[in-house]
C-alpha cells in the first residue's frame, strides 16, 4: 500500500534517527541532508538502503546527488511508489 | 603519518577524518622503502613462520596495482631476492580483492597440482598514486605488505572462493587518468573513488557474498572466530559486521585505524594484526573478503594458522 507524504516524512525521519541520532522532529522537509543535517555521504547512503527498504521503493545512485531536502527525498519516494 | 599531517590540503581536521573514516593513522613508506622491498620482508617472514624452505616453495603471486613497471612483474623479482628457484610468479591486478583472488588461485592450484606451496602476497605503495587535495580516497590510502604460505593440507583449511566482480562500475574507483595521457602532458594518475556508489555496493552487495562463502564452507556466523573484511573505511567495516548480523563473540579485524586502507596488502595485515595480538586462537574460522576496484570481489573462509 502506498504511503501518505507524511507517513514518508515521519518514516524517513526514524531512519535519520536510527542513523544519526539526530531528534526526529527536526527532519522537516526544508533541512538540507547535508548543510542542516550534518549528515555526511556514508550515513545518507545507509539512510537510502534503509529507506529503500522501508517504502518498498528503488533509490539509484546517481538520484541521491539529487535528494538535498528532506522534501526532494519524501517526493521521490512517494513517486516512486508502485 | 598523522591525520594533522594530511588534513591541510583537503581543509578537514583530525576529528572530522575520524568520525568519517575511523582512520588516526596511515601507514607511509619511507624513501628507501620500495614496494618489492616490503613485498620481501612480508614474504620472508611469511615463510618463517610456515616453517617451510624457499626452495619447497613453486609458485608465487603478487597482488598489487602499485607495482611502478608494467613488466617484469613484482613476484619474479621477489622470488629471486627471497632464494625461491624457478617457481611460478606473476603479478595480478584486482585491487582491494587482489589478495583473496590470490588466496583462491594458490588454493586451485594446489588442489589441482600444479603446485605444492604457494606464496602470496598483497604489497602497496599507494602514495606514490595519491593526491593531498582529494577528498574522496588518498587521505585514506597507507602503504604495506602481508604475506601467507599456502601448502598441502589433508584438511582443506581455504573454502571455496566466491568471487566475481562488476564491471560497469569500472569507473567508480581508481584512476584520474591513464599513464599514455601522462606521457602526453596530462597530470599524474591518482587514485580516487565515487564514495557513495562503491559504500553501497561494498556493504550490501559484498554482505551477500559474504553470507554465500559461509553456505559454501557449510558454517555460520556462529561459529566463525573472526571477520577480516577488506580495511576500506571503518564504517564500512561496522556496518558491514551489522549487516552480516555478527554475533559479538566474532573478532572483527579493524587495522585501517593505524595502517590506513592499503588495498591488496589490508586483509594479510589485518589477519596479521589479529594474529599477533592474540585476538583469535589457531584453529578458528575467518571470512575474509576483498573488494574494490573493479569493481571486483573475493571472499573465502579460512582455518585460521
Amino acid at each position: 500500500m502506498a504511503h501518505t507524504e507524511a507517513e514518508v516524512l515521519a518514516g524517513l525521519a526514524e531512519l535519520v534517527n536510527e542513523e544519526t541520532g539526530i531528534a526526529t522532529d527536526l527532519v522537516q522537509p526544508e533541512k538540507s541532508f547535508t548543510d542542516d543535517l550534518d549528515i555526511d555521504s556514508i550515513s545518507m547512503m545507509t539512510i537510502v538502503v534503509n529507506a529503500e527498504d522501508k517504502f518498498d521503493v528503488k533509490i539509484p545512485d546517481e538520484e541521491v546527488t539529487n535528494l538535498v531536502t528532506v522534501k526532494d527525498a519524501v517526493d521521490f519516494i512517494v513517486g516512486a511508489q508502485g | 603519518m598523522s591525520n594533522d599531517e594530511i588534513a591541510g590540503p583537503i581543509d578537514s581536521s583530525d576529528e572530522w577524518i575520524r568520525q568519517r573514516t575511523g582512520v588516526i593513522t596511515r601507514a607511509r613508506a619511507s624513501d628507501d622503502q620500495t614496494l618489492a622491498s616490503m613485498a620481501m620482508e612480508a614474504g620472508k617472514e611469511a615463510i618463517e613462520k610456515a616453517g617451510i624452505k624457499p626452495e619447497q616453495i613453486d609458485l608465487v603471486i603478487v597482488s598489487t596495482i602499485s607495482f611502478p613497471y608494467a613488466t617484469p612483474s613484482a613476484a619474479t623479482l621477489i622470488a629471486a631476492e627471497l632464494g625461491i628457484p624457478n617457481a611460478a610468479a606473476y603479478d595480478i591486478s584486482a585491487a582491494c580483492a587482489g589478495y583473496c583472488y590470490g588466496i583462491a588461485q594458490a588454493d586451485s592450484m594446489i588442489r589441482s597440482g600444479l603446485s605444492e606451496y604457494a606464496l602470496v602476497i598483497g604489497a602497496e605503495r599507494l602514495s606514490d598514486f595519491i593526491d593531498p587535495t582529494d577528498r574522496t580516497i588518498s587521505f585514506l590510502l597507507g602503504d604495506g605488505a602481508g604475506a601467507a604460505i599456502v601448502g598441502p593440507s589433508d584438511t582443506p583449511g581455504i573454502s571455496e572462493t566466491v568471487w566475481g566482480s562488476d564491471g560497469t562500475k569500472w569507473d567508480k574507483v581508481g584512476m584520474t587518468g591513464s599513464i599514455l595521457e601522462f606521457k602526453d602532458g596530462g597530470s599524474w594518475p591518482t587514485l580516487v573513488q565515487e564514495g557513495r556508489t562503491v559504500f553501497r555496493w561494498a556493504v550490501w552487495e559484498m554482505v551477500k557474498a559474504a553470507k554465500e562463502a559461509l553456505d559454501i564452507a557449510g558454517i555460520t556466523v556462529n561459529d566463525l572466530s573472526a571477520l577480516v573484511t577488506h580495511q576500506a573505511n571503518m564504517r564500512i567495516i561496522d556496518e558491514f559486521a551489522k549487516q552480516l548480523e555478527l554475533p559479538d563473540s566474532v573478532v572483527v579485524a579493524r587495522d585501517i585505524e593505524t595502517t590506513g586502507n592499503t588495498s591488496a596488502a589490508s586483509i594479510p595485515l589485518a589477519m596479521h594484526r589479529i594474529l599477533q595480538e592474540k585476538q583469535v586462537s589457531s584453529g578458528g574460522f575467518a571470512l575474509q573478503i576483498g573488494f574494490g576496484a573493479g569493481l571486483a570481489y573475493a571472499a573465502q573462509v579460512v582455518v585460521l594458522p
